[in-house]
């Protein structure tokens, strides 16, 4: 599901830039994810998976915030280019 | 700070009641007539040094207990330099609309509803100075709610060292309130804060519904402050909760989770009121087609990064720290989980090795101290209550303390550097499958050392309904004191062949891990049934433990243990002893031990149980070791030596133990002790709850009974059934 770089943040790559776009608002846990500083606008990147794949780890606001994918599938990102 | 009405008190209405407060207005005339502060609140997102800030502030003079009715710990302490005013350390969080219980009784504190636990007269919002935003968010909720409040700017050394500056005065410019700037870990900026402290005066609340409270810098929509307006109305007309914090109750049921109930998390409030509010909520819209929660967050969250930027200076590219450095192996694919396993074969073998010296001289010390009892009261009942009972009683609970200690040292420096969370990180999908916790690992693979330091240590794990499963499950890890009881049924029953009992042995280790993990995930399905909650977990920069205070802390709740769950297993010992000592010498004079315990009450015990244990190919000799293992499993080979005649000082490796067991014959000649029954008997002892001080520290832990008596019935059912099994099966198929 691609359409000009848009994806969810569990389907990045390690080590790939993006930004939020929208946080999808499925009650508390969306909230949750936005009181952590996941809001449309902010940039994140994807450090690694966990060594068994789930959870992520991810860069935001400064600092590192480790999540599973079905939480981060909430989340929607756009690439950054280079 | 600025003052309201100086010259005239407010509105009996805003004026709040209690001890220490007033009006108040900023000038050297009155500051000594005006109250100062006693009670001040330490409030921050975890991983913000707060507990080292506590630290500092307090010295030693710290208390560690329990907010009454759940598992919380409280900290709170007096605070060095300011005489008379105690510092209340509460639970980290992330934000006031909480998520967890920890994350609730911070919130409950700080609006006043906690039933114990008054609102303190100020705060200080510990922030980390190199993660700016976040923690400024749950600043600006605390500003909101009307208390005299300072900043500590934490961690101010971390932004120096990346070259980085930070304009305090700017910061406290914006926000409204005072900022300190402190490094807690090396001491800076703590004398300051002192300070600060003691210039603060007590204010009355400026709570009239719509007026902006000093802090607001963020604004969200006109219908955002329109709704705010009309359920602050409202709570206003039904003077409920206290005018402080009136406001930012309104904007909590515009932005938070509405009028959910207390438990889960809502505002407790009465029935009718509930009702009102949520009629406007629902005219306009809220928790339905209007996600004010988004609109409040993201409002807060574009102030805070337009002032974070005005205040610092921060290097737009991402550089990778020596932290992410550590990352790249501690979170590796293949290096992360051989680090983590390395880890943690250091800290099981230190927990099992490393504490038995100090176990030993304990014993030993308890044996002089009873021995030296006895040479001042000489024989008789009193003698040997105080000695078998109270004195040997006392020995089973502190002989845990080694453990103990040593297993909190570790798990706090594994937190305070921390990598507790990589650990997390890496082992949550195993753990996850299992409807365990990531956290919940170190408290399981200590269990194999003994459970009741593991059970302590489930505290670090966050859902409560994890942690529950975490506690119940851990007993069925073979802990050491079983270890004795399956080397002598093995010795005795199973040949000579090392590979066939290290192969039996490991299968009973083997059967205890396997139960426990189906046990949870049992547990998760039926009894603890719920939500999963979310897995987020901060990720901190790799940090320097701070030794003392948490050896400290690692005393404090190791105190806690003497006093709570000893007591219990003392008690218990104390009726234990009575039961093998009473009825005294029927028809015999102190001879044979063995007669002895053989028509105790105890024996009687054995005796009655026979019928029930039979099936399990026991008889009642071996019922009387199963009772006596209520004490501490171990003491199921002593007893074995005192029923049979071998004396009471016999260990697994006695030759003459083995030959008797081996011996032994029901009424009929049949062999009691068959490698059958040998398995059947391990078998029972990897399932059963056997362990007193198990029980007393669930007790202790879940802070009720229900828990313990639940874990009690349903291993015991689970060792029965289990035992049958084995023997009726191996019967069955012809190994009698």
């Amino acid at each position: 599901m691609s359409d000009s770089g848009t994806t969810t943040l569990d389907r990045l790559p390690p080590g790939q830039s993006a930004r939020v776009t929208a946080v999808s608002d499925v009650g508390h846990r969306a909230t949750r994810l936005m009181e952590m500083g996941l809001l449309p606008g902010v940039a994140v990147r994807l450090t690694r998976l966990a060594p068994l794949g789930d959870p992520i780890d991810i860069q935001v606001r400064g600092y590192h915030l480790s999540l599973r994918a079905a939480e981060a599938k909430l989340v929607t990102v756009r690439r950054d280019e280079f | 700070m600025s003052s309201k009405n100086p010259a005239q008190p407010p509105p009996l209405s805003t004026r709040r009641e209690g001890p220490g407060l007033g009006v108040h207005e900023i000038g050297p005339s009155t500051a000594e007539h005006t109250p100062a502060v006693r009670r001040i609140a330490l409030v921050g997102n975890p991983n913000s040094g707060k507990t080292t800030l506590f630290n500092q502030l307090t010295g030693l003079r710290q208390k560690v207990g329990n907010y009454p009715g759940v598992t919380v710990e409280r900290h709170e302490g007096s605070m060095v330099g300011c005489a008379g005013v105690r510092v209340i350390d509460l639970p980290g969080c992330y934000s006031l609309d909480p998520r967890s219980l920890d994350e609730r009784v911070a919130r409950d504190v700080l609006m006043g509803w906690h039933v114990k636990e008054s609102a303190p007269d100020a705060v200080i919002v510990v922030v980390d100075a190199s993660n700016l935003e976040r923690n400024l968010f749950l600043a600006t909720q605390v500003l909101e709610l009307n208390l005299p409040t300072l900043i500590a700017c934490n961690m101010i050394d971390v932004v120096e060292g990346r070259a980085e500056s930070m304009d305090v005065a700017g910061l406290a410019a914006e926000l409204g309130v005072p900022v300190v700037a402190t490094a807690a870990s090396t001491g800076r900026g703590i004398e300051a804060l002192r300070t600060a402290v003691r210039r603060l005066r007590t204010e009355s609340g400026a709570a009239t519904p719509g007026s902006y409270p000093r802090s607001r810098g963020w604004a969200a929509s006109g219908r955002f402050d329109e709704a705010v307006r009309e359920i602050g109305a409202v709570l206003d007309e039904g003077e409920a909760f206290d005018p402080r914090v009136r406001e930012a109750v309104a904007r909590l049921l515009v932005s938070g989770p509405g009028t959910g109930d207390a438990e889960g998390g809502g505002v407790p409030m009465p029935a009718r009121l509930r009702a009102r509010i949520q009629q406007v909520r629902d005219v306009r819209g809220l928790g339905r087609d209007w996600n004010a929660v988004a609109e409040a967050t993201e409002a807060r969250y574009r102030w805070l990064g337009e002032l974070v930027a005005r205040v610092t200076s921060r290097s737009a590219a991402a550089r990778a720290s020596w932290s992410d450095r550590i990352d790249h192996w501690a979170c590796h694919r293949v290096w992360g989980l051989v680090i983590f396993s390395g880890l943690m074969a250091v800290m099981f073998l230190s927990v099992f090795s490393w504490a038995e010296p100090a176990m030993a001289g304990i014993e030993a010390l308890v044996r002089q101290l009873g021995a030296g009892a006895r040479a001042v009261l000489g024989q008789g009942a009193l003698a040997d209550l105080l000695v078998d009972g109270v004195i040997a009683g006392v020995g089973n609970v502190v002989v845990f303390f080694p453990q103990i200690c040593i297993l909190f040292l570790f798990i706090a420096l594994l937190e305070d550097s921390g990598y507790m969370a990589r650990a997390a990180f890496v082992m949550d999908r195993v753990m996850a499958g299992a409807g365990l916790a990531g956290k919940s690992f170190i408290p399981l693979l200590s269990s194999f050392a003994c459970a009741v330091p593991a059970i302590m240590a489930t505290r670090t794990i966050e859902s409560r309904r994890d942690r529950l499963t975490t506690i119940l499950v851990a007993p069925l890890m073979s802990c050491s004191a079983r270890l004795p009881v399956y080397l002598v049924l093995i010795s005795a029953l199973f040949g000579p062949s090392i590979w066939v009992r290290s192969l039996i042995l490991f299968s009973m280790y083997g059967l205890g891990l396997a139960t426990a993990l189906g046990v949870a995930m049992v547990l998760k399905r039926t009894l603890l049934k719920g939500p999963t909650p979310m897995f987020l977990l901060e990720l901190p920069p790799y940090r320097r433990p701070q030794v003392w205070g948490t050896l400290w802390q690692m005393w404090q709740r190791s105190k806690v243990f003497l006093v709570q769950a000893g007591s219990i297993i003392l008690a218990l010992s104390v009726v234990l002893w009575a039961l093998a000592y009473f009825p005294r010498g029927l028809g015999r004079h102190g001879g044979d031990p063995g007669a002895q315990l053989r028509q105790s009450y105890l024996g009687r015990i054995g005796q009655v149980l026979e019928p029930a244990i039979a099936p399990l190919g026991f008889d009642w000799k071996i019922g009387i070791g199963l009772a006596a293992s209520f004490a501490a499993r171990e003491v199921f080979v002593s007893t074995m030596g005192v029923v049979y005649g071998v004396g009471d000082d016999v260990d697994e490796e006695s030759l003459s133990l083995r030959e008797k067991l081996i011996a032994a014959r029901w009424p009929d000649g049949r062999k009691v002790f068959t490698p059958l029954v040998g398995i059947s008997l391990m078998v029972f002892y990897v399932l059963a709850c056997q362990c007193m001080s198990t029980l007393a520290v669930v007790r202790r832990e879940t802070n009720s009974w229900r828990w313990p008596a639940f874990m009690f019935a349903y291993m015991t059912g689970l060792a029965y059934v289990g035992s049958l099994v084995v023997y009726q099966g191996g019967r069955a198929l012809g190994w009698g």
